[in-house]
């Protein structure tokens, strides 16, 4: 994939060959640690304040991101990973729900910052995709004009010309057959891996620095499942996109980060090298966890 | 959709069999001699089978004949159109007023859910819905009419005498048939608008850097408008109907001012054509709103 700044001056003339095939090698987590910081959370903490007593789903939550890092977060339902997330791309504005705690990208401080600041960042340098590739995009819109979205946003000079062919360059490099086609195409006509990966090339459109996928996989079969996750391999190693994967699969996280954050209850209970926390966790219920993995390998 | 206009007015039909009272009597008055009646009766066809008389009456209809009305010798067409005009033009101007107020405050409270104006609103909604409407038209005549001298109340001025005259004067009427209506409507407006930006993708338009705004135009209206529309259609359709109150409050020759006297008088060509009116006008809107539902939402026009 080339980088939309540079699209935004020269139009895409040699687009790479899409080799399905070739394996996306990652780099190691030693190679990524030595790379520049591109994310880093300081004691968030989230509290919701619905009911009399508030409660508390996110307690000192602490990550450091590097450029081209693929960083798991792991942990049972309900443990807080979708809210940390969610307060990392800024999408949690409910004035019931109180923050604390730092988010710094560049020299920006997401949490607290304005939403006209955080805005500017947001679909633009940093990304989001979601579970829920059925309801995630507008239904009521083409395919075409949600892939462009933040482009218009964040580069509204840009021509019509000029946006249709990025949106064509993403579509196609995110694996989605005739793009020209599904550009034209409503979400309801699309099946779920390719919702998923039209929501990953209008993520991705922007060139963002950091993606963040909330259990991008949970909704879709394994076999498309497989194939997303090599797109993300992909997206990783030729863009350096940092990749902030959820899951509670964790062989799939095995397969593709390069540390792994364990949660439990609103807490990070283990943290490291994804080898090491498989080879060697040192907390009980990161052992169970691992346990409960089918032994069977695909 | 035909279908409905013919056992429409077959219901109508039968029905007149059953109403005590017939045109000829109207007519003529109760001292009017046997011969009389029977010879008018035969003159009016009333003397005919039932059936016959509607498939005659049907027949003429088809061709665009809707018969002479028995009281007043004028052919139903000529006496109709003005009314139609009148009421088409009443209801062409509640329909804008009801979507010049329900759609700013649908939009405002739902974006401000929640605040004081919010609440106020709500509270206003409702008494707005609860007041019949002969009793806003009266106090729209006495607020507009005799204090702030805005319009006379009771001097209906014809469209044939002078067009912005007589706009000029259906304001006021108008208002009074739209504002329950609007109350209404803002009300679906807001809770359609809340419920859709709950939905995940407005999540979504939010992560890629849209602004509040920017998610409710450019992404929650749309949805928010489908649930509304068929209750638009119903109150664009009921408008056109007329509405017989506002009409004789504001003392307007519309066209259930016509149907009512009608009815009352037995003149049963001027009742069945003001009912296929009516009825047209439902099927029509009800057409219409089912393509811009097709039209806003592609899930709709694919099945
Ligand atoms: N509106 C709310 N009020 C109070 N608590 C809430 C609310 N919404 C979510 N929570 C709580 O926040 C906690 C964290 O939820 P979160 O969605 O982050 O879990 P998760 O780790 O993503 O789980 P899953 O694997 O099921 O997606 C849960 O315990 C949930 O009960
Ligand atoms: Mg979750």
């Amino acid at each position: 994939m080339t980088n939309v700044r540079e699209l935004t001056s020269q139009a895409p003339t040699n687009l790479p060959e899409r080799s399905s095939s070739s394996p996306h090698i990652l780099a190691s987590p030693e190679e990524v640690a030595a790379n520049e910081i591109v994310l880093e959370v300081k004691d968030l903490c989230i509290e919701f304040h619905d009911h009399k007593l508030p409660e508390r789903v996110v307690e000192n939550f602490n990550l450091v991101l590097h450029k081209g890092e693929i960083m798991g977060i792991v942990g049972e339902s309900g443990s807080g990973k979708s809210m940390s997330a969610l307060a990392i791309a800024g999408l949690l504005n409910r004035k019931t729900i109180s923050k604390s705690g730092q988010i710094l990208f560049e020299d920006k401080d997401f949490l607290n910052c304005d939403r006209r600041c955080l805005r500017k960042y947001q679909g633009d340098e940093i990304s989001i995709i979601f579970q829920e590739p059925m309801t995630s995009l507008n239904p009521l819109h083409r395919i075409g004009r949600q892939v462009e979205e933040s482009l218009r946003i964040h580069h509204p000079r840009l021509s019509k010309a000029r946006r249709y062919e990025l949106a064509i360059y993403t579509m196609r490099a995110v694996g989605l057959p005739e793009p020209e086609k599904v550009y034209r195409m409503y979400p309801h006509e699309l099946s779920g891996g390719m919702r998923q990966r039209a929501m990953i090339a209008a993520a991705m459109i922007g060139d963002p620095k950091i993606l963040i996928a909330d259990e991008p996989t949970t909704a879709l079969d394994v076999t498309i499942q497989a194939q997303i996750i090599d797109l993300l391999k992909e997206i990783n190693v030729s863009q350096g996109t940092a990749i902030l994967f959820i899951s509670h699969d964790l062989s799939l996280v095995e397969q593709l980060c390069h540390r792994v954050i364990v949660m439990q209850q609103g807490k990070i209970i283990e943290t490291g090298i994804t080898h090491d926390v498989f080879t060697n966790p040192q907390e009980a219920y990161t052992k169970a966890l691992i346990d409960a993995i089918p032994k069977v390998e695909l | 959709m035909l279908i409905t206009l013919v056992v429409v007015s077959l219901c109508l039909y039968l029905s007149f069999q059953l109403i005590s009272g017939d045109p000829a009597t109207r007519m003529l008055g109760t001292s009017a001699t046997p011969e009389r009646l029977a010879a008018l009766r035969q003159e009016l066809g009333l003397d005919q089978p039932v059936l016959l008389q509607y498939v005659r009456w049907l027949g003429a209809f088809v061709t665009g004949d809707l018969g002479t009305s028995y009281v007043y010798h004028q052919p139903v067409t000529e006496l109709l159109s003005s009314k139609i005009i009148v009421t088409l033009s009443l209801a062409l101007l509640s329909f804008v007023f009801m979507c010049i107020i329900a759609f700013p405050v649908g939009i405002y409270t739902a974006k401000h859910a929640g605040s004081v104006l919010d609440r106020i609103v709500l509270v206003v909604n409702q008494v707005i819905m609860a007041i019949p409407p002969f009793f806003s038209g009266i106090i729209i005549s006495w607020v507009f009419g005799m204090i702030l001298h805005l319009f006379a109340p009771g001097g209906y001025i014809s469209y044939t005498k002078s067009i912005p005259q007589f706009v000029g004067y259906l304001v006021f009427p108008a208002i009074a048939i739209a504002l329950p209506r609007a109350a209404q409507a803002a009300r679906l407006i807001r809770g359609s608008i809340l419920e859709e930006a709950s939905k995940n993708y407005t999540r979504t338009a939010y992560s890629r850097g849209n602004s509040t705004n920017g998610v409710l135009f450019n992404h929650v209206l749309k949805h928010a408008f489908l649930p509304v529309l068929t209750f638009m259609g119903m109150s664009l359709g009921n408008m056109l109907a007329g509405s017989l109150v506002v009409e004789r409050v504001f003392n307007i020759p519309g066209i259930s001012n016509t149907l009512l006297t009608s009815i009352g008088n037995r003149d049963y060509p001027v009742v069945l054509a003001a009912v296929m009116w009516i009825a047209s006008i439902i099927i029509i809107i009800n057409f219409l709103v089912d393509v811009l539902y097709r039209v806003i939402d592609p899930r709709t026009a694919e099945e």
